[in-house]
């Protein structure tokens, strides 16, 4: 069963063709790897597809419902969470406030409730609080609660973007480079991680450079090379096309 | 009341007993302060507590705004000038209009959030200096029409203002004269004190109760980065209309009890130099830290008047004359003290503090 269905997208900067006729498809509890050189355009699919950019021509479905030119917000509450590349967390905000943040989504106190601080709005906000503390020990920094998000190392705030996501309850999760800057014991424990939330339900879309934790992880990866979709199948076989080969050459793909 | 006087007596004998007593303390003592002011250096000194507290009102309508959203309004004044002007055509003999107060609070507030609405939607786009720039200019707007709105219909009376704004009346009995209860004499001053001591609790209440809410996350977290708070699926547009609203509407009540306390109003009290300065309150006080502002806007109210009626009479004990005039001199100072706080306490004299969470133990053994 398709998840998340890309027709033909198109998206070009000035004269740059980001994306070129990128069609694919990701499925119900796959984690789907997205690979390609610096520059190819994977952090402009993200963005296409959460909404940030609207794509120059092609289609997008979730769900079976259509979702382009769809805002931001309106993608999040579709059910489609994301990481950024460079980590853009509440730099001033705890933790746990971050994390708090993310359960915006599926809550509804409005300032009504929040000014007279009515029964219902109490009885939600606990649950804010008590599903939050749940989210920030699933990926492990629940010690790090009352900590501004700042302060946290690299590979916490990486931790803490994912809770932050899983807290919108997504059905899909994007993950841009989530192991970059992180060292062997940090990509371990994150690959068990993203494990962990596909076994819970949750199909993920992960754009790794580290060749190794995406042919662990992925069901199948796509190749994009100057916008263009080069190659897709299960990792082994991507590994070996020689049109991979090709546009890594210099690369670090074998 | 029976459960009130348990949760009285839970409070005595609990660990917040110290809280507690302090409130008590800080109550009396709020209750008390007018009587100790008009008894030592005069009434007049009650008067400028009044303002203060209005001001206080206008600065903690402005930090949800600028402090919380983290969306820098240079015309934040139009919204006290809405409120103001609401006031005073309601209640004045210009239309012959008096309504009683009950009934222009809520208009006044309601006005004020509706042109909060208006001036916010055109720059939801806008952030940073865009942002400041534009509303700038909005607040300038509203003082012109105000300014010009004495034909071809004379609504505003123009440059010379609205004069003989009724007072706040309670049950028919005049705040601007003297009443006796219970053999205490209260002069205008005090009750207004009171009225807008009540009010002004009610702001901060309801402020700090924002803050720590859904929406309140929902501003601090547009206010540190709004895509980030877009992909959280917050609808920032709606969001940042609410602060937008809420805020002017304060600024509109303060600006109503204004209109009310002084009797007159003119546009050249709504100007941007207004503005900067119920801005200077939220900064020097603590951006986004609601009883930081509150002490921001006590200092900046009180103490240049303490500096306007001390500053002539020390010079003349201690040089025989006048040197600076104590205008000038209260310029300076203010100049001064921003950049010294600037450049000592970036974040202001009291930043909002790390907020604690309080996470159940069984969760974290999980
Ligand atoms: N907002 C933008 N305006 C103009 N050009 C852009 C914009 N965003 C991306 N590009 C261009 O689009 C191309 C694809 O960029 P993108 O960030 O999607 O690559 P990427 O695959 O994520 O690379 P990396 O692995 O370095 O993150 C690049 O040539 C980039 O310069
Ligand atoms: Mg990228």
């Amino acid at each position: 069963m398709s998840l998340l269905e890309l027709v033909k997208i198109n998206k070009n900067f000035g004269g740059v063709q980001a994306l070129d006729d990128v069609s694919l498809t990701i499925n119900k509890g796959e984690i789907y790897g997205l690979i390609g050189p610096n520059g190819a355009g994977k952090t402009t699919l993200f963005n296409v597809i959460t909404g940030v950019y609207l794509p120059n021509n092609g289609g997008i479905s979730f769900d079976q419902q259509s979702i382009v030119g769809r805002k931001p917000y309106q993608v999040a509450l579709a059910g489609i969470a994301r990481t950024f590349q460079n980590i853009r967390l509440f730099q001033n905000m705890t933790v746990m406030e971050n994390v708090m943040v993310g359960m915006h989504a599926n809550t509804s106190t409005g300032s009504f409730g929040a000014i007279f601080s009515t029964k219902s709005a109490r009885h939600e906000e606990k649950m804010i609080r008590e599903q939050s503390a749940k989210w920030l020990s699933y990926v492990g920094i629940l010690t790090e609660a009352n900590n501004l998000a700042r302060n946290l190392s690299y590979g916490d705030q990486r931790r803490l973007e994912i809770a932050r996501a899983l807290a919108t309850k997504p059905k899909l999760l994007a993950l841009d480079e989530p192991a970059a800057g992180m060292n062997a014991t940090e990509t371990e424990e994150l690959k068990l991680l993203i494990q962990r939330i596909r076994n819970d339900g949750i199909s993920i879309l992960l754009i790794e450079h580290d060749v190794k934790l995406i042919m662990n992880l992925c069901d199948r990866v796509a190749v994009l090379d100057f916008g263009q979709k080069i190659a897709e199948d299960v990792p082994q076989r991507v590994r070996t096309d020689p049109k991979v080969i090709q546009a890594y050459i210099g690369g670090e793909l074998p | 009341m029976k459960y009130f006087m348990q949760d009285l007596w839970r409070r005595f004998t609990g660990n917040r007993r110290a809280l507690f007593f302090g409130y008590v303390l800080l109550f009396v003592a709020l209750a008390l302060l007018p009587f100790l002011l008009s008894n030592t250096v005069g009434r007049t000194w009650v008067r400028i507590l009044d303002f203060a507290l209005i001001y206080a009102m206008l600065a903690l309508g402005l930090n949800i705004v600028v402090g919380f959203a983290g969306l820098l309004d240079l015309g934040y004044i139009a919204f006290y000038a809405v409120g103001a002007y609401t006031w005073a055509l309601l209640a004045s003999p210009q239309f012959d209009l008096h309504l009683p107060f009950w009934a222009i609070l809520p208009i006044g507030a309601g006005m004020a959030a509706l042109f909060g609405v208006l001036l916010g939607a055109p720059t939801l786009r806008l952030r940073g200096d865009y942002l400041a720039i534009v509303t700038l200019g909005f607040g300038e707007i509203i003082r012109i029409f105000l300014n010009n709105l004495d034909h071809p219909v004379n609504v505003t009376n123009g440059p010379i203002g609205i004069n003989k704004i009724d007072p706040i009346s309670i049950g028919g009995a005049d705040l601007t004269k003297t009443h006796e209860l219970l053999g205490i004499v209260f002069s205008g001053v005090h009750i207004y004190y009171y009225v807008l001591l009540i009010l002004l609790f009610l702001t901060i209440v309801i402020c700090v109760r924002l803050e720590k809410s859904r929406i309140g996350r929902a501003w601090l977290a547009i206010r540190e980065d709004e895509l980030a708070a877009q992909a959280m699926g917050i609808n920032t547009r709606n969001v940042k209309l609410l602060a937008f609203a809420l805020g002017a509407m304060f600024g509109g009540v303060a600006g109503g009890l204004f209109a009310s306390l002084q009797g007159f109003v003119s546009p050249e009290s709504f100007g941007l130099l207004e503005s900067i300065m119920v801005l200077c309150m939220v900064v020097l006080g603590g951006m986004g830290h609601v009883y930081g502002v509150l002490l921001g806007a006590l200092l900046l109210t009180v103490l240049p008047e303490i500096l306007r009626s001390t500053a002539s009479p020390i010079q003349r004990t201690l040089f025989g004359e006048v040197y600076i005039d104590p205008e000038a001199l209260r310029m300076l100072l203010f100049g001064l003290a921003l950049i010294l706080v600037m450049l000592v306490r970036p974040t202001g004299l009291w930043p909002a503090p790390k907020r604690r969470t309080v996470i159940d133990q069984d969760i974290v053994e999980d």
